[in-house]
């Protein structure tokens, strides 16, 4: 299965590990994977902020290296939201095509390849961070708001990994507080959120906070770094590339 | 744009012992809601059905509204129409010169708030008191309330003693909750009795009955309403629904969403003045015509004021009701009051993360979280925003764009992280760095890798 991945610009740019993990991941569940050598961004941070008409020609470069793609994967559900609601472009087949083919790398690998276990090992106790996007946008997981039945494709394939223990805040899915520029123009409710979020992880006792958003994770990261707090975070994609077998 | 909301909560975050408070106070009854909702197998479905039944009713508003007064009228009812909050303001005015009368009580009703009645009634040599135990509360310290269901929320019982102590004469750090309702229900009872005009809000008006129900957990309306010989009620247009048999809907909706408690105490239904009474019902516009008339926005109307969204907002919770500055705060006040006055709250769309917890909790589904983000767009269109963001923004989208430039922008903003962390990691040059440190940079991007690892030559 050929596939085209869609790394975000920050992850490209700030965290090639995260990127070099859902590669190799995708290549050992036996995909072929293509990285399209001129993307950049999916326009989001504009888009968020109000200025969507300016998007456009972040999308028209988007669709020019995803044009034809069977298969586009992204290791970030707010990316990928993004593109799947918002891409633009004069080609309505293309636009159509794009947003119907893109898939959060979670969402790929149990919806697509149905693979529901990872033969990786992580011996670590784990606190699982429900990114917001991720969730209630793209349904990866149940919504603790919604009446219906419990479910997550990330806890899901976590669950499966050798040793690892998964861990969940006692407001199982409240946002990090990240929210894009929002980290920035309302920085004191911005870290206050995810001041809050790290104390009940701490309460948990985990050494790892993993989520599918580099963004909340790196907004964490950071108020961890600068409080001295006494746990790191992970990319689920790092999670489920320990692994040297072929995980099926 | 101004920053009113970011700065307001900043100040309120500044206590942070209150804030916790606040958000745990809140979180309870968020908790409580979910409770109540899981008590319900057929929770979603009343959701779907709410739903589809205000999105009906506002599909034919017109029609309802003629046949809401029609009916009522026929019962005795008076009714008038308001295109503004002014005109509403001055038709309680002359409901109240007409006979003379300089006093009134008031139970919970938003739509006053966001018409400023009382300022305008107090001008006017009106006294106006509100019998609502967290509304007259707020009313005494002269302040707005800070959220629609529970207006001071934001208050501990120590700050309602010495408004008490203050104002009713309570005894000074008395701080016993129930010698407090003591102390405002006698308050309050003097000004029931000696009251001949009420003012009551409207949950829903039923157009094929004409009568309209209100809901509370005080009974204060009930008690105003009875010991007057006046009952002016104030509703927006959008408060209708066709029938009786649709209020079971909402009535189950509203309270379980509100409080977590299956149905508000009072649920008390008005349909024609008692025998040598009077009973006024004000229909309301005040812009609600022009959010009609956008289809990204209309549907906010389906709004029954449950204040499930405020609850669930994680950054309503941090920031406080005030931090808001509208009657209508959270994020329902956020996409409401920028269609009042955009300029003003340009702001409160962006006081969200668009985390999209609003949105599910919404007994009626309107898609809050959307229309924030649909009016971030039409506040950058119409001009409201910021010279500073405008510039970043049209920057950020040209290198962006390119994928040259974004490539050397990336190693440039690695190379400045990497080499002068104290610029990086300075809080007045770079906000995210006051209270978080910057990544750790890599040396090479993944691109970098990629051509090296994977492509094939």
């Amino acid at each position: 299965m050929r596939v085209q991945l869609f790394i975000p610009c920050y992850v490209d740019q700030f965290f090639p590990n995260v990127a070099i993990a859902s590669l190799e991941l995708l290549e050992k569940l036996g995909c072929e994977v293509v990285y399209p050598l001129h993307q950049t961004c999916c326009g989001q941070p504009m888009a968020n902020t109000g200025y969507a008409h300016l998007a456009s020609a972040c999308d028209s470069n988007f669709a020019a290296n995803f044009n034809g793609a069977d298969y586009i994967v992204c290791p970030s559900g707010s990316c990928t939201l993004h593109i799947k609601e918002h891409l633009h472009v004069s080609d309505t087949t293309l636009q159509h095509n794009i947003r119907k083919h893109v898939y959060e790398l979670n969402e790929f690998i149990v919806d697509v390849l149905g693979v529901k276990k990872i033969k990786a090992t992580f011996p670590h106790k784990v606190g699982y961070h429900a990114s917001c996007h991720g969730q209630r946008g793209l349904h990866l997981s149940s919504m603790s708001e919604l009446m219906v039945a419990a479910f997550s494709k990330p806890a899901m394939l976590l669950q499966s990994v050798e040793g690892l223990s998964l861990y969940y805040p006692k407001r199982a899915d409240e946002c990090c507080g990240f929210g894009g520029t929002f980290c920035v123009t309302e920085e004191a409710v911005s870290v206050k959120m995810g001041v809050d979020r790290l104390q009940e992880h701490v309460a948990n006792g985990v050494t790892y906070i993993t989520g599918n958003d580099m963004s909340c994770l790196m907004h964490l990261q950071g108020i961890i770094d600068r409080q001295s707090l006494p746990l790191q975070t992970i990319h689920i994609a790092e999670i489920l590339n320990k692994t040297e077998t072929l995980c099926r | 744009m101004s920053l009113a909301h970011a700065n307001n909560a900043a100040k309120f975050i500044a206590n942070e012992e209150r804030t916790n408070w606040h958000d745990d106070t809140l979180w309870f009854i968020r908790s409580k809601r979910d409770n109540a909702a899981a008590s319900l197998p057929e929770w979603e479905q009343l959701r779907e059905i709410a739903s589809t039944i205000k999105a009906h009713t506002l599909d034919h508003l017109e029609t309802y509204l003629i046949e809401f007064e029609a009916n009522a009228t026929k019962n005795g009812v008076q009714i008038h129409w308001a295109n503004d909050a002014l005109e509403h303001n001055a038709i309680v005015l002359n409901i109240l010169n007409a006979t003379n009368i300089k006093q009134m009580v008031k139970s919970k009703s938003m739509l006053t708030e966001e018409c400023h009645l009382n300022q305008y009634l107090q001008a006017n040599g009106i006294q106006v008191v509100d019998t609502d135990l967290g509304e007259r509360i707020v009313q005494l310290r002269n302040e707005i309330p800070s959220h629609i269901v529970l207006p001071a929320i934001h208050l501990k019982k120590q700050d309602v003693s010495e408004t008490f102590h203050q104002h009713l004469q309570s005894q000074k750090d008395n701080n016993d909750p129930t010698y407090l309702t003591r102390v405002a229900r006698e308050h309050l009872r003097e000004h029931f009795f000696a009251s001949k005009v009420a003012l009551t809000g409207v949950n829903f008006a039923v157009a094929s009955t004409g009568s309209i129900v209100v809901c509370t957990n005080e009974g204060n309306a009930d008690l105003g309403v009875h010991t007057a010989d006046i009952h002016i009620a104030s509703m927006g247009i959008e408060k209708l629904i066709p029938k009786p048999e649709h209020l079971s809907t909402f009535l189950r909706l509203l309270a379980r969403s509100a409080t977590g408690q299956p149905i508000t105490t009072y649920s008390s239904h008005f349909t024609k003045p008692q025998a040598g009474k009077q009973m006024h019902v004000i229909i309301v516009n005040n812009k609600r015509t022009e959010q009609l008339a956008q289809d990204d926005f209309r549907s906010s109307l389906k709004c029954i004021r449950c204040a499930a969204c405020f609850n669930t907002c994680p950054v309503y919770r941090r920031s406080g009701g005030h931090s808001y500055h509208t009657a209508i705060a959270g994020p329902i006040g956020s996409i409401l009051s920028p269609n009042i006055d955009m300029k003003a709250n340009a702001d409160l769309p962006f006081a969200s993360t668009l985390c999209g917890s609003c949105t599910n909790v919404c007994p009626v589904k309107i898609d809050i979280h959307n229309q924030l983000w649909k009016w971030r767009q039409r506040i950058v269109q119409e001009g409201y925003d910021a010279t500073s963001k405008k510039v970043a923004m049209k920057g950020m989208s040209v290198v962006l764009a390119n994928p040259k430039w974004y490539r050397l922008t990336g190693k440039l903003g690695r190379w400045m992280i990497k080499y002068f962390p104290s610029l990086a990691n300075n809080p007045y040059l770079n906000v995210w760095a006051k209270q978080r440190n910057m990544p750790k940079v890599p040396d090479a991007s993944f691109r970098e890798w990629y051509i090296k690892n994977r492509k094939k030559v």
